[in-house]
């Protein structure tokens, strides 16, 4: 296959940045995006230009670390995967592809794609979490029974990896499934009831400080979030939201 | 130096406890005077920054990812190991124990083992109060699966991202203590010296990866929990930046290196598909609990199948070889990892291979289909002998168990593995080997210990599945909290270290050094140019199966190639700036001195076990044939200058507890 590539290239957070074209070749369907870029990197260091930087880790959809825009769309055209699962079978020959970084007031650029994204390591600082000391002197793991439902709706909320898909993607740059999916992995748990009041309102807090905008229930984010966390995940948010303003 | 392993006397049972009741305690007041270093955030550093948080330390945390929670024990799938016997089928914390120490081919240290398997409930306990979602049955309960090497079901999971919910709870108990100010969080930094003064770990130097600029870091110890070294291979299941640095630059100071050879090919990943692959896939070994591994019985269907001719579902039950069944009849598809390899890489060097490369064989779930289906239309009252509606109820079924997995396959191989059999083929995945270190799982550098996957003394020369996530969190939640605290006791009233000190001075400045080096070398290749001739001559001679021969040709090979690559890489870019290609570049020269040394204790080990297969020894049968007269050691390997020169010690294994036998899973 035979792309033009059209690349967001941005020295540092000062730099001003902007779309930079490279034509491409060679490319086979079986290759992953980010396969396909390893190529171009090759190519352009040993030309003695720049590579391209972006990030990646695990390459197998988990990590979160990977993070592009990709023709206007989060992790790309392909559904319910991350950037790195994109395989290139999804475009054609010929075509032309922009990359951009996750862009949101509240991930600033650090060079090409990589963006920062530690405002949603803050939002977890501030309440993302249960109460207990590692010491292991708990009780038994079967002492409380979990409805399996509620264990499995958890589990659904807590396979977010924090990529960002959520933000990049809503035209206001909220934060609200992801932090709604880490509020209802808790909130749905026994174990997380105890401080479901202060959680709430120390997360959305933070959230606020950190510059995300607000939920207007466009839905894309849902859409476009790589491991299908629910909107119903925001919808729990507001409600315990609400339940905590309410007890003060 | 004589290698003291420090194993407490006493029966088996009662030696972590004992020892726990002898040590030295650090009270309270005194806790908040001494500083603690921990180099990763996996289950291992991660939960070891969280718990010493809590106890009171101050914690410095470094990681190279963007956050914490992206460490790669997050991408382990199937499950996590617990000696809780729910299921009531006869398992208990000596069965861990036993099965752990056979699966490890004897080749593990029995006190250290022993205290894992103790320590293992306490584990589940802890993750199900911290909110991790472990899957559950209909009454509420925790649901268990069974995994390779064990006749009972002990494996705890949250669907196929075990790994994922697990690091998250240690890296929510870790936000708790960010947030408290207890933990001081370093993201984007790379270790890449450590510093010793008057003979102890006092400190590292470490890279901020977004501006370039190097930095001093004083403490009064250092823990090293930065994983495993699979990506020597270039292509493993390992992340991208999953490396070997922290470990090798703290093995260069002193700290002696243990069975490197000891590597992990796990034996369901997804097949390499061309010259581009940048890392392979692991599909979760708990798949062998429902599929079936078989490869065309007659060779001219797996040639057929190879050329297109021939479909998997084309061939009659008669027609398909299931090896492992066959030749294991007593733990069938659930062998252990190194079992199930070699006996895949027997059948496709054999040509019974289903894919182009001739590298695959098939995991296959029409069976499991089948069978949750009917059972399914026999609970719903439904018509068991309606094949499309089984069909459908246990696809239904599977998916709900593995849905993410066969998602994934999918995605990579655009093949739906719930109509025709997954290709599998084995792959670099986990590395036994790594830092000596002693009960107390400190090195042979006083004040720097190592924990998790870049330490050595759990797994032997073979990892069952689900234990390596068992031992990240044991080591970080349940041991290193009291062995550091007895070697801490002693520096209470030593105030902060300074930086300043010359040792300090002196390491930075050699880190400096070779970063000048680097982007002032101008050669004409990439640093992946090198990293990927380096993982082609490790998969070739020191890969699943090696001998004297290729052993000895890959050792002079892997000289060569370090030093065309100090003469030839090309990292563009300036040392000032986040820059990928200088980060890669210290990573690789470290992969391209422990490749050699891999090589050396490959080629010194004269024995078969586990991961370790020597084409020399083995039994009739293709089996692995372990020399336990001259064997039974940990060989542990000292620094001096370069890897064909680092000095042999051995640390002698006693087994009072376990009979060392052939391992057999016929």
């Amino acid at each position: 296959m035979k792309l033009t590539l059209k690349i967001w290239r941005q020295k540092n957070a000062q730099d001003k940045g902007g779309i930079v074209d490279y034509p491409i070749d060679g490319i086979e369907p079986d290759m992953s995006f980010l396969e396909m870029l390893d190529v171009l990197n090759e190519g352009l260091i040993n030309k003695g230009e720049e590579p391209v930087a972006f990030d990646h880790d695990c390459r197998e959809g988990i990590c979160g670390m990977c993070s592009l825009f990709i023709n206007g769309e989060a992790h790309g055209p392909d559904r319910g995967v991350t950037t790195c699962q994109l395989h290139m079978r999804m475009f054609k020959d010929g075509d032309t592809i922009f990359i951009e970084p996750f862009r949101a007031k509240a991930f600033p650029v650090i060079k090409d794609l990589v963006v920062d994204r530690s405002s949603f390591d803050r939002i977890q600082h501030a309440g993302g979490f249960i109460s207990v000391n590692t010491s292991g002197n708990t009780i038994d793991a079967n002492t409380i029974p979990v409805p399996k439902d509620d264990a499995d709706k958890s589990f659904d909320a807590a396979a977010c990896i924090g990529c960002g898909a959520c933000v990049a993607t809503c035209k206001n740059s909220s934060a609200m499934l992801f932090v709604g999916a880490k509020v209802s992995q808790y909130a749905l748990l026994p174990q997380g009831k105890v401080e479901a009041t202060e959680r709430v309102l120390n997360m959305v807090h933070q959230m606020d400080l950190e510059g995300f905008g607000n939920c207007t229930n466009t839905g894309a984010c849902e859409v476009e979030c790589p491991k299908g966390i629910s909107l119903e995940n925001i919808a729990r948010m507001n409600r315990e939201y609400l339940a905590a303003s309410l007890k003060g | 130096m004589a290698l003291d392993s420090k194993i407490p006397n006493g029966p088996i049972a009662d030696k972590w406890t004992n020892y726990k009741d002898h040590i030295n305690l650090v009270n309270p007041a005194n806790k908040r005077n001494l500083d603690i270093i921990i180099v990763g955030t996996g289950l291992a550093g991660g939960s070891a920054a969280a718990t010493l948080a809590e106890l009171g330390y101050n914690v410095k945390a470094f990681c190279f990812q963007d956050s914490p929670r992206r460490a790669h024990s997050i991408a382990a799938q199937g499950g996590i190991n617990a000696a809780k016997n729910y299921k009531g089928d006869g398992d208990s914390v000596y069965r861990l124990f036993y099965d752990t120490v056979k699966g490890g081919d004897y080749r593990a240290r029995e006190a250290n083992v022993h205290r894992l398997a103790e320590v293992s409930a306490n584990i589940i306990d802890q993750c199900v109060a911290q909110g991790v979602p472990l899957a559950r049955e209909y009454g509420g309960l925790l649901d268990n699966r069974s995994f390779g090497g064990t006749l009972v079901s002990r494996t705890f999971y949250a669907q196929g991202q075990t790994g994922q919910q697990l690091l998250l709870g240690a890296y929510s108990a870790m936000n708790r203590q960010i947030g408290r100010g207890k933990v001081k969080m370093y993201n984007r930094h790379e270790m890449l010296d450590i510093v010793i003064v008057d003979g102890k770990a006092r400190g590292i130097i470490a890279r901020n990866l977004i501006t370039g600029e190097i930095e001093r870091h004083s403490a009064h110890a250092v823990v090293i929990g930065s994983g495993g070294y699979g990506n020597v291979f270039f292509l493993s299941t390992n992340a991208m930046g999953s490396n070997a640095t922290a470990a090798w630059k703290i093995h260069k100071k002193g700290a002696f290196f243990a069975n490197p050879c000891y590597t992990q090919i796990h034996p369901t990943c997804i097949p390499v598909s061309g010259d581009h692959q940048s890392k392979l896939t692991l599909m979760s070994e708990s798949l062998r609990n429902d599929g079936r591994i078989w490869v065309p019985a007659k060779l001219e269907d797996a040639q057929a199948i190879r050329e297109g001719k021939k479909k998997a579902t084309d061939l009659s039950e008669a027609e398909r070889d299931y090896f492992l069944e066959r030749r294991y009849p007593a733990f069938g598809n659930l062998v252990p990892r190194d079992v199930a390899s070699r006996a895949a890489k027997e059948r496709c060097d054999a040509g019974f291979g289903v894919n182009k490369t001739g590298e695959a064989v098939y995991l296959d779930f029409a069976a499991a289909i089948e069978r949750y289906g009917k059972e399914a239309a026999y609970v719903k009252g439904l018509d068991a002998n309606d094949k499309a509606l089984v069909t459908k109820l246990g696809t239904d079924i599977v998916k709900s168990k593995y849905g993410n997995l066969f998602q994934m396959y999918l995605k990579i191989v655009d093949e739906d593995p719930y109509v025709t059999p997954m290709m599998i083929y084995p792959a670099v995945h986990y590395t036994m080997g790594g830092t000596w270190v002693d009960y107390n799982l400190m090195t042979t550098i006083p004040g720097c210990f190592s924990i998790g996957e870049s330490n050595f003394s759990d797994h032997g020369a073979n990892r069952l599945g689900a234990s390596a996530l068992m031992q990240g969190l044991a080591d970080g939640y349940f041991v290193l909290p009291y062995t550091i605290g007895d070697y801490l006791a002693p520096d209470i009233k030593m105030g902060p270290i300074s930086t300043d000190l010359p040792e300090f001075v002196e390491a930075e400045k050699a880190v400096k050094d070779q970063i000048d080096r680097f982007i002032n070398n101008n050669g004409t290749h990439s640093v992946d140019y090198f990293h990927k001739k380096l993982g082609k001559i490790m998969w070739d001679k020191v890969g699943m199966a090696r001998n004297e021969k290729g052993l000895n040709e890959a050792i002079v090979e892997i000289a060569a190639l370090r030093e065309e690559f100090y003469r030839d890489v090309k990292v563009p870019g300036s040392a000032n700036e986040f820059n990928q290609e200088l980060e890669k570049a210290t990573r690789v020269a470290d992969f391209l001195e422990l490749g050699e040394l891999f090589a050396k204790d490959a080629l010194h080990r004269n024995e078969s076990c586990g991961g370790h297969f020597r084409e020399e020894y083995q039994t009739e049968e293709g089996e692995a044939l372990r020399d336990d007269d001259n064997f039974a050691y940990v060989a542990a390997w000292e620094y001096k200058g370069k890897p064909s020169d680092a000095v042999l010690h051995k640390e002698p294994l006693n087994y009072e507890n376990i009979k060392l036998v052939q391992r057999s899973y016929k």
